[in-house]
């Protein structure tokens, strides 16, 4: 017989280092936008329907998670952001992360078919492919625009719902889908200038790593430069209304003025002095896209 | 040779309590799809 004993260090897992796998902060946003795609879609909806759909989304974006910490253990490990998730501090082995994640794509897929037909479950089964295996697997560590074009992982929910809802992506769907894919590399960048050293250390060719501080600085002000009109979009198409209109354009002149902030310092140049430039659009650029879909969730859901 | 692994108390609790979450979980999964195709007869989608 052979008596397993347990470490400090290895305690049993919990039922929250597997909801840890899931990422539960990235699936709250994801959720968010996938209810204000949901709600902001035309036709009245069905609220079991709905409910499944967004949950079904909920679900794929933590399989989503749980196979990118599978494959990402190693940087992981390096990390001091991600050090302590579950799998590097040794509490859930990497195969279980895997066969969590494999399991709830196909629940999440399935799930999606029942309520909501083919081209919602198309588009989520789409987005998990690309997120595990475009995203993690091959650009995160072949090329400095893994956020921006992995991004359109993250950016798709609105979509998903909306195809979920009507059985069919309009343009206003595209427009939200867009909308996050243009916020998403200035936000990380942003994120990536302060974190440059542990990118570095864990090999990770963010631009930051492989283009320098200065570089970075320039393209998270271009596409802030996309971002503040395209933001305005929706109110040309009809899609919201003069509250949503009035929030895009105060918020994208401050997203701006912000990302102006960091082009004209030092930001990630080592200065804490200078990183707080950085830190602040950050903080403001998670703000600004809640308040931009919160609006539109407010006016498409008292319309 | 047949080897047992002996669960210490602490471990078996912890088994225990992933059972139950894995246990809801399924419960609730076949809650929904209940639900799914309720709202689906309703609707009538075949």
């Amino acid at each position: 017989m052979v008596d397993v004993g347990i470490t400090e260090a290895q305690r049993p897992a919990t039922a929250a280092d597997y909801l840890a796998l899931l990422k539960p902060r990235v699936m709250s946003l994801v959720v968010f936008t996938g209810l204000v795609g949901y709600v902001a879609a035309p036709g009245p909806g069905d609220l079991v329907l709905g409910f499944a759909a967004i949950l079904a989304i909920a679900v794929a974006a933590g399989a989503s998670g749980a196979l990118n910490m599978w494959f990402d253990a190693d940087i992981d490990a390096i990390m001091t952001r991600t050090r302590l998730r579950p799998i590097p501090s040794g509490r859930v082995a990497r195969e279980e992360a895997l066969m969590l994640g494999l399991t709830l794509s196909a629940l999440s897929v399935v799930t999606m078919q029942l309520a909501a037909g083919p081209l919602a479950a198309g588009l989520l089964a789409f987005t998990i492919f690309f997120y595990a295996v475009v995203y993690t697997m091959w650009l995160k560590r072949s090329t400095p625009q893994n956020i921006v074009i992995g991004g359109l992982a993250g950016a798709l929910p609105p979509a998903i719902a909306w195809a979920a809802k009507t059985g069919a992506v309009s343009l206003d769907a595209w427009l939200l889908v867009a909308i996050i894919f243009v916020w998403t590399p200035p936000h990380f960048w942003a994120l990536s200038l302060l974190q440059k050293d542990d990118y570095a250390a864990a090999s990770v060719p963010m631009l930051p790593v492989t283009h320098g501080a200065k570089a970075t600085r320039t393209h998270i002000f271009a596409y802030s430069l996309l971002l503040a009109p395209l933001g305005l979009a929706p109110a040309f198409t009809g899609l919201s209304g003069i509250v949503y209109t009035i929030v895009a354009a105060l918020g994208g002149a401050f997203f701006l003025f912000l990302a102006w902030r960091v082009l004209s310092s030092r930001a990630g140049e080592g200065q804490a002095s200078e990183d707080k430039h950085a830190r602040a659009l950050f903080g403001f650029s998670i703000l600004y896209l809640f308040v931009l879909f919160a609006a539109l969730l407010l006016e498409r859901g008292l319309a | 040779m047949n080897e047992t692994v002996i669960l210490t108390p602490e471990e078996r609790a912890a088994r225990k309590r992933r059972n139950l979450w894995i246990g809801l979980s399924v419960g609730g999964f076949m809650l929904l799809v209940f639900f799914i195709t309720m709202a689906k007869f309703k609707a009538g989608v075949p």
